[in-house]
């Protein structure tokens, strides 16, 4: 992945529309994963580690996170027009699909072929979300709180949510804190440092 | 049994009630507050079945786009069982419901989302803001492989289960490391859940 070229930006709020309704209609078992390949690494609109700091903004606040994603990207570039563009592009057109397949779906819903294709699409699914976790841990290579301590601060994560189940709000209030604690303290040097120097 | 309602607009009211107070605690995804969504729409008023409130999810997270949209088919479902006398009346009522449901759900989020990240694009040098999008970063990419995880160990008998493993671990390793369409995944996906491969 090349970071030194320029990086662009929607041409405007229909361009935003459009390119969010795409997305959304390619994002089988949740978006994520086609909002971080189509804007990072095929539109350029975000650098990988942009698109970490918006996606943990977005992860934070209520709400659906790849939605929050695209009002605060439409947002950023075209004010609330462009959020209302954004939201609407993720929601509007995977609406209809939905329904219509809810309405298909009442005919088939016992056939074990149906459930069977449930289940295949659901595993690959899964594995699209890993993909993208994957692929954004080398944004972290430039996180001032330096590699161990991510990797402390993502394995305790991890762990809390993933084998232990605690609640979310609780595993993301405490290493959020001890993440952001030690995040400030970090930047903070490096800022004093800075001024020695000058 | 699919149950057969009156909804008087007070009923209306109080469903979008019900979804804008779930709005604000969704923090990680509205799926987070099903268990709520459950208790009300099924035990309290028996406005939706069991069956409808599980289809709901199910199809939403096997249609393309956000997953938030279940609440779009929760709304979609109260209408349909609301219009029970059929025809574009029943066709109606749906749309209400869809239109209820989902505001109810991401107006309150989105707006929050919507002011809070302006001010914090505004004030996006202050340390503060730095140090709580750095800090948070490993986090939001562990709860990533957290998600991925669970997806996978939900389908627990290993034995039985260990094809679907199997095909998320080939996905993860063909999405991170080529550039291949992820909807060939899906449909090779759903195309060997079908064939009951997996």
């Amino acid at each position: 992945m090349s970071n030194d070229q320029p990086l662009n930006q929607p041409r405007s709020k229909t361009d935003l529309f459009v390119s969010f309704s795409l997305l959304a209609l390619q994002g089988f078992g949740g978006v994520l994963a086609v909002v971080q390949r189509e804007l990072v690494e095929k539109k350029r609109w975000m650098t990988r580690e942009q698109f970490v700091e918006e996606w943990a903004v977005a992860q934070v606040m209520p709400g659906p996170n790849v939605v929050n994603l695209s009002l605060m990207i439409g947002g950023r570039y075209f004010g609330l027009a462009g959020a209302l563009a954004g939201l609407a592009g993720m929601l509007v057109a995977p609406l209809v699909v939905v329904l219509l397949l809810a309405i298909a779906f009442g005919t088939v819903s016992d056939a074990p072929w149906a459930q069977g294709a449930l289940r295949g699409m659901g595993a690959v699914s899964a594995g699209l979300i890993a993909a993208v976790g994957l692929k954004l841990m080398g944004a972290l290579k430039h996180n001032p709180m330096g590699m161990p301590a991510c990797m402390v601060l993502a394995s305790l994560t991890f762990v809390g949510v993933g084998l232990m189940r605690w609640p979310l709000l609780w595993v993301l209030l405490a290493c959020g804190l001890m993440g952001c604690g030690w995040a400030y303290a970090q930047l903070a040097r490096q800022v004093t440092a800075e001024k020695d120097r000058t | 049994m699919t149950p057969v309602l009156d909804l008087q607009p007070g009923d209306w009211f109080s469903m979008f009630q019900h979804f804008a107070s779930l709005s604000l605690l969704a923090v990680g995804g509205a799926i987070t507050t099903a268990p709520d969504m459950h208790r009300y729409l099924v035990d309290e008023t028996h406005w939706l079945s069991d069956s409808q409130f599980t289809a709901s999810i199910a199809l939403a997270q096997a249609a393309p786009g956000p997953n938030i949209l279940f609440v779009a088919l929760m709304g979609w479902h109260v209408g349909m069982n609301a219009g029970h006398a059929g025809g574009w009346m029943q066709a109606g009522l749906a749309a209400l419901g869809v239109l209820v449901a989902m505001l109810g759900i991401m107006l309150p989020s989105s707006i929050l989302t919507y002011t809070a990240t302006r001010w914090a694009h505004q004030h996006r040098e202050r340390l503060s803001i730095r140090a709580f999008k750095s800090g948070m970063a490993p986090i939001v990419i562990a709860l990533l492989l957290a998600t991925a995880w669970l997806l996978t160990v939900s389908h627990d008998q290993p034995v039985r289960d260990w094809p679907l493993y199997l095909l998320t671990l080939l996905t993860t390793l063909i999405v991170w490391r080529t550039r291949m369409h992820m909807l060939w995944l899906i449909g090779a996906g759903a195309a060997a859940g079908a064939a009951g491969w997996v």
